[in-house]
């Protein structure tokens, strides 16, 4: 539920309206495929064109969207509302590597050398940092790519690792620079690294209310700030509905709820049988359920408790915030929609 | 992603039995894997100190754990170090030690045991190097690998050290990356690019680049031009002086895939009731299978438990909505929405785990109930090693 805060900011211009490369990372599980993907829908929507990008080779796309698995390719796969297209791309690190090698050094014969050699392999399997610096490129690539009527995207999403391994991920050309003093690679990586710590990227933090994962994020965002990379909002995900008013759930957590009441309206609501014909059995069957019930309130209480401490602490890191909720469903199209219109109504974009 | 419409929720898995898994004398190391953010390291854990209550000799190998249950199985910082666990009720005669993996000094250990002290000092001061094994993400896994192997061999060479090492495995982009990292080590070092980045800097090097002709003098010409030749030195002082070590880091890879096929070796493989979760599950359980290598079953971690069974979703709902029209007894009618949506939480996670057990119908399988809170101390560990025991 949006507060105050957030009410404002949708007054007003979209939180991150200059941005052209948001970073989206969050623990795993807590759904930043899915929010990278309402995301990419959000900045799309009205005539505009963004690219989804994932870097793990999970297809988590692909499965979303429920397309077959993405080729090294961009690819549309779904308009926005009020028109608007949001392609797609798996970056494959040896595919990023050969088009890189064409690319900057038109090495088309030499590239074929370097992969009968096996350095191809060694880039991209064994030495994983490598992997992520042809990542991070072809990100950076398609950020920047040109056509006649200006940038191909208006928006870049990336499906980023997750914020374990996102600083060191987002970080790694700033390594490049330091290994390579001159040459071809450094001035790339240190191109890439200029766009990565400007006004024009924001990494976004997906979060869940549970203990590990808003540790986690608060983790990475200092790790982000000491590495000079921008911070952008925090999405916290999966928000259940509290159902009860507070005094309610105070009342669950200690045990204090009315049981006299519950049964009461268990019978009332003809759940122990036809009302206004007790039975025996009925009887029992309201008793159980009753009990059922307020242990379930109780433990709903505990868990609502411990979102409202977890959503105090994402506070403390004073980013713009925004909640998306739990689906029971699960998530199809349709939901990514709906996701995408409460970012966009909560003013993320 | 469904095709049809029914829901399998009658085809159970067979029950994972850990008590009997832990009591195996035989069984020596125990890894968990699985997806990012299902409990991977708190199930190790949980399992060390099952297994150290009922008798073990356990050593829990963790790679990342978060803070709290660091804290809770008493470790404060990386150091190699297995230390005991304190709190643990070792009446049975068992212990238990804990460590986190520090993967920089793992590599450096290995460097120093295979290379003469000349040679480990060159090789330890090269930027290559240093930021291989320290910054470069991805070294987590063959470092987690190779420290299982060494405490592995511990165990086979002093019987009074441990009888069980449980090990978490690292958070890999893939749950994979774990499994293929020692034998990509291996082709690597069979590979051409090792001789091509060492020949130059080799004693006889050029004599070796006559005989490997144009191809190799290509590949370094392209190489020079794409790192700069600063960069190249570089890489080829590491390669020619990683050389000699690397024989041994062979051996050594390949020895921790046989004792990853090898009796004594069990595999569990930890999800959520969650898509991705449980499609990563999918594929590990069929990779493993592919590998020879020894699965003991799932754990289904945070699962959904309603404690009113037999009032279906639709019908708390629908009662919800009947008192909310007649504007009557809201504190029932909240309580109703409350099972209502538990309801359908678990009916989902129901139909996801079936789908998974109709894949996979002999995968053994226990489920661990949800908790509203982490865990932050070995209660909270002992209480997830219960439901773990009662499945």
């Amino acid at each position: 539920m949006p507060n105050d805060q957030q009410r404002e900011q949708a007054a007003g211009r979209a939180d991150f309206a200059g941005v052209r490369l948001h970073v989206v990372t969050g623990k795993g599980g807590t759904g930043k495929t899915t929010v990278a993907a309402a995301l990419a829908l959000a900045l799309a929507a009205g005539g505009r064109r963004t690219l989804l990008a994932e870097v793990e080779g999970r297809q988590g796309t692909a499965q979303l969207f429920d397309v077959p698995p993405l080729p090294y390719e961009e690819r549309k796969i779904a308009v926005a509302p009020g028109g608007g297209d949001v392609f797609a791309l798996s970056v494959e690190p040896k595919a990023a590597l050969l088009e890189y090698l064409e690319l900057f050094y038109h090495l088309g014969r030499a590239g074929k050398v370097l992969e009968r050699t096996g350095a191809i392999d060694f880039a991209t399997t064994i030495a994983p940092g490598l992997r992520d610096v042809l990542l991070t490129g072809k990100v950076y690539e398609a950020a920047r790519r040109r056509g006649p009527a200006g940038p191909v995207y208006d928006a870049v999403v990336l499906d980023a690792p997750p914020t374990g391994r996102i600083g060191r991920f987002l970080n790694v050309n700033e390594e490049v620079v330091g290994l390579a003093k001159v040459g071809p690679i450094r001035n790339q990586a240190g191109s890439i690294m200029t766009l990565l710590r400007s006004v024009q990227t924001a990494v976004h933090l997906v979060t869940v209310l549970e203990e590990m994962p808003v540790q986690e994020t608060q983790d990475a965002v200092a790790e982000l700030r000491a590495a000079g990379l921008p911070i952008g909002g925090v999405v916290v995900n999966m928000v259940r509905d509290p159902y009860l008013p507070p005094e309610t759930l105070s009342a669950a957590r200690a045990g204090e709820l009315d049981r006299g009441e519950v049964v009461a309206g268990l019978e009332a609501a003809g759940l122990g049988g036809r009302p206004g014909a007790p039975s025996a059995a009925g009887s029992a069957r309201v008793a159980l359920l009753a009990d059922g019930l307020l242990t379930e309130a109780a433990e709903h209480a505990a868990r609502v408790a411990l979102e409202d401490a977890q959503r105090a602490e994402l506070q403390v890191l004073r980013r713009p915030t925004y909640e998306l909720p739990t689906l029971a469903g699960g998530i199809d199209l349709g939901a990514l929609y709906d996701l995408a219109e409460q970012l966009t109504e909560q003013g993320m974009v | 992603m469904s095709s049809g419409k029914k829901v399998p929720t009658t085809r159970r898995a067979p029950a994972l039995d850990v008590d009997t898994l832990l009591d195996d004398p035989a069984m020596r190391v125990i890894v968990c894997c699985g997806a990012g953010g299902v409990g991977k390291t708190t199930t190790a854990a949980a399992l060390g100190l099952r297994a150290a209550e009922r008798g073990r000799r356990v050593v829990v190998l963790t790679i990342d754990p978060a803070r709290r249950l660091a804290q809770s199985m008493g470790l404060v910082e990386l150091d190699n170090t297995p230390r005991p666990v304190p709190g643990a009720d070792l009446a049975g005669g068992g212990s238990l030690d804990a460590m986190m993996l520090d993967m920089k000094r793992t590599f450096d250990e290995v460097i120093e045991a295979h290379a003469s002290p000349e040679k480990a000092a060159q090789i330890l001061a090269n930027p290559f190097y240093q930021a291989l094994s320290s910054s470069f993400a991805g070294t987590q896994e063959y470092m987690a690998m190779e420290k299982l192997g060494q405490l592995r061999a511990r165990v086979d060479a002093d019987p009074d050290s441990w009888d069980l090492i449980v090990v978490d495995t690292p958070p890999s982009r893939s749950a994979l990356d774990f499994l293929d990292a020692p034998q990509r080590l291996g082709s690597f070092l069979d590979g051409r690019l090792i001789r091509i980045l060492s020949a130059p800097a080799k004693a006889g090097g050029r004599a070796y680049m006559r005989v490997v002709s144009v191809a190799v003098g290509g590949a370094t010409g392209v190489l020079t031009k794409l790192l700069g030749g600063q960069v190249l030195r570089d890489v080829q002082t590491f390669v020619a002086a990683l050389d000699t070590v690397f024989g041994g880091f062979r051996d050594r890879a390949e020895r921790t895939y046989q004792l990853l096929q090898a009796e004594g070796t069990a595999f569990v493989v930890v999800a959520a009731p969650a898509p991705d979760a449980l499609r990563e599950a999918s594929y590990f359980v069929e990779r493993l299978a592919d590998e020879d290598m020894p699965l003991a079953g799932l754990v289904l971690n945070r699962v959904t438990h309603a404690r009113a069974e037999d009032l279906s979703a639709e019908r708390a709902q629908a009662a919800a909505e009947d008192l909310d029209d007649a504007d009557e007894h809201a504190l029932t009618a909240g309580l109703l929405e409350v099972h209502a949506d538990r309801m359908r939480r678990r009916d989902r996670e129901r139909a996801l785990t079936g789908r998974f057990t109709g894949a996979h119908p002999t995968v053994p399988m226990v489920e661990v109930p949800a908790r509203a809170e982490d865990v932050h101390d070995l209660d909270g560990l002992r209480e997830i090693a219960i439901s773990l025991a009662k499945g």
